[in-house]
């Protein structure tokens, strides 16, 4: 069964169109990702699915109920993981927790009892009486799970949840998030970085000035659009303009785009590509084989890189 | 479309007081030392010169007028700055209307808060001036009701400010052109009559003026006169209450 079902949804602020009537489904289990720049619709999108952005036009049903008017009965299924961090300051760790399961109706007693479930979780138990502001980036992230998770959502939608924060924290978060879906916690996410959309869902919508323009599981939609391999070229800085190299070396491969002072060559056989680009003697500096990922996909479809 | 649940707007009360269970060692204080200043400064330094005012010792009439200005300020910084850095900074406001609470509970919570510090304030400023013989009546036991009527006409007024306003910097002009005038206006340092028919008229739209003279007739026993008071700020209540809900909502929901 479908958890949202979004059909020719669109969302328009004044004159600038913000989503601009996108159909999607996410079902029951899985992690299904918006990935797109920044100014894509992403955020807006979320919004509406949290009732908290009413669509100018189009349908949308979380849990079958129209977002326009079952907003309150929607909001008591959902976990909502916010794009910046928005905890109460005041309050501890725990506090936060508590104060939050009671929005959702959750006993004292109970909402204490999930606070200590959940503190375990996030490995956050050491601080569970400092305040927030004395917590880390990743920690005040892992914690904005936790409270998500506090009244037991069957949606869990996280705008962004790693941006900002470092390699390693990013790390934890994943970690956390993966096994949420093991759980069987069905999860909705923003991002900007491909790699995230590749490591948590199990399908992406790539997304661009208010449309889905693909959507599929991540390697399938690599492999569709660019195939399994990359040859990077870098131009020589006083040789010819990338365009024209791409020109050059276009013959050899499946497919090509040029991003700046790059070219990339797509592929299915990457070493055989690389020995024939040699032979051209075209004036680059480098020459890389690489796996292909959703980048190029997006660079494909749009002719622009997600993160310049 | 107006989307209010009690419920809701209770939890959002039970929020704000646990913050202030955490903070009020250090905001109470904050908020009690200046009506004390005017009281003193006023009550015992005017005082001495003028003796009796309506038939009241000028120490005691300044000490309710003051007890209703606090109940005010309580309402005021609760629903200005409090409810602006929790809305725009901390953006707590905008995490809480994706909980099953609805733009319109946070506002009434928020009011219902507000009204609530204007009791606690208004009634630990009367406990402690009870010293100088202002209370004279068990009728003033009703005064955190009266407290609490004020608090949500001041509260309901500042949010809808907070709710519309473009940057925390036009709270001064909140403060200078609406709360000081009401502060030195309402009859709390020298009874309006000798003041021309105008301010009286002005005064009479403005709330602090009925909180000042019902806090006086309830403190000095003369209930009678309290209830025209009474009237007027649970009638303004009523009808201000949802402007702030509307206004919210338009900020907090797309």
């Amino acid at each position: 069964m479908a958890l949202v079902e979004a059909e020719e949804l669109l969302k328009r602020f004044g004159s600038l169109v913000a989503v601009d009537r996108i159909s999607f489904q996410v079902r029951e289990g899985e992690c299904y990702g918006f990935l797109g720049p920044n100014g894509a619709g992403k955020t807006t999108t979320m919004r509406m699915v949290c009732c908290t952005a009413r669509p100018t036009a189009g349908s949308l049903r979380v849990f079958g109920l129209d977002v326009r008017r079952h907003g309150r009965a929607i909001k008591r299924q959902l976990g909502v993981v916010h794009q910046s961090v928005t905890l109460d300051d005041a309050l501890t760790v725990r506090e936060n927790l508590v104060v939050y399961g009671r929005y959702f109706d959750l006993s004292w007693a109970e909402a204490r009892r999930r606070a200590d479930e959940l503190l375990a979780f996030a490995e956050l138990e050491a601080r569970a009486d400092e305040r927030v502001s004395k917590l880390s980036g990743g920690m005040q992230r892992r914690l904005m799970i936790a409270r998500a998770l506090m009244a037991n959502p069957r949606l869990l939608v996280l705008d962004e949840p790693t941006t900002g924060l470092d390699p390693q924290a990013r790390h934890a978060v994943w970690d956390r998030l993966r096994q949420l879906k093991r759980g069987g916690v069905t999860q909705i996410l923003t991002t900007h970085y491909m790699e995230e959309a590749e490591h948590l869902c199990d399908r992406v919508a790539i997304v661009d000035h208010g449309r889905i323009v693909a959507e599929g599981p991540p390697r399938e939609l690599v492999e569709r659009y660019v195939g399994r391999e990359v040859v990077e070229l870098q131009v020589a800085a006083d040789g010819a303009p990338a365009w024209a190299v791409a020109e050059q070396a276009a013959g050899l491969a499946e497919g090509f785009e040029v991003a700046g002072d790059r070219v990339f060559l797509h592929t299915r056989d990457g070493e055989e590509l690389v020995h024939r680009v040699r032979a051209l003697r075209l004036p680059v500096e480098a020459v890389v084989l690489r796996r292909a990922t959703l980048e190029d996909v997006f660079l494909r479809l749009t002719g622009r890189r997600l993160r310049e | 479309m107006m989307d209010f649940s009690p419920v809701g707007a209770f939890r959002f009360w039970q929020r704000n007081l646990l913050i202030f269970r955490k903070t009020f060692p250090f905001t109470v204080p904050e908020n009690f030392l200046e009506p004390v200043v005017y009281l003193l400064a006023l009550g015992l330094g005017l005082g001495a010169y003028l003796r009796e005012i309506q038939g009241l010792p000028y120490v005691a009439f300044v000490a309710t007028g003051l007890a209703a200005s606090a109940a005010m300020f309580g309402a005021t910084f609760e629903c200005t700055y409090n409810a602006y850095v929790q809305f725009y900074y901390d953006r707590s406001y905008d995490a809480i209307v994706t909980t099953p609470l609805s733009a319109e509970d946070v506002a009434v919570g928020e009011v219902l808060w507000g009204a609530t510090r204007s009791v606690i304030y208004g009634t630990a400023f009367l406990l402690v001036v009870a010293l100088f013989g202002v209370a004279r009546s068990l009728w003033a036991l009703a005064l955190p009701g009266v407290f609490f009527l004020g608090g949500v006409v001041f509260s309901t007024v500042a949010l809808a400010f907070t709710a519309v306003t473009p940057s925390i910097d036009l709270f001064p002009y909140y403060f200078s052109l609406w709360i000081t005038p009401m502060f030195m206006f309402s009859g709390i340092f020298f009874p309006l009559d000798a003041l021309p028919g105008w301010v009286q008229t002005a005064a009479w739209f403005t709330p602090l003026y009925h909180v000042v003279r019902a806090t006086r007739a309830l403190a000095f026993g003369t209930p009678v006169a309290a209830v025209p008071e009474v009237v007027w700020l649970a009638a303004v209540a009523v009808v201000l209450l949802p402007v702030p809900a509307v206004l919210l909502r338009r900020r907090l929901v797309q």
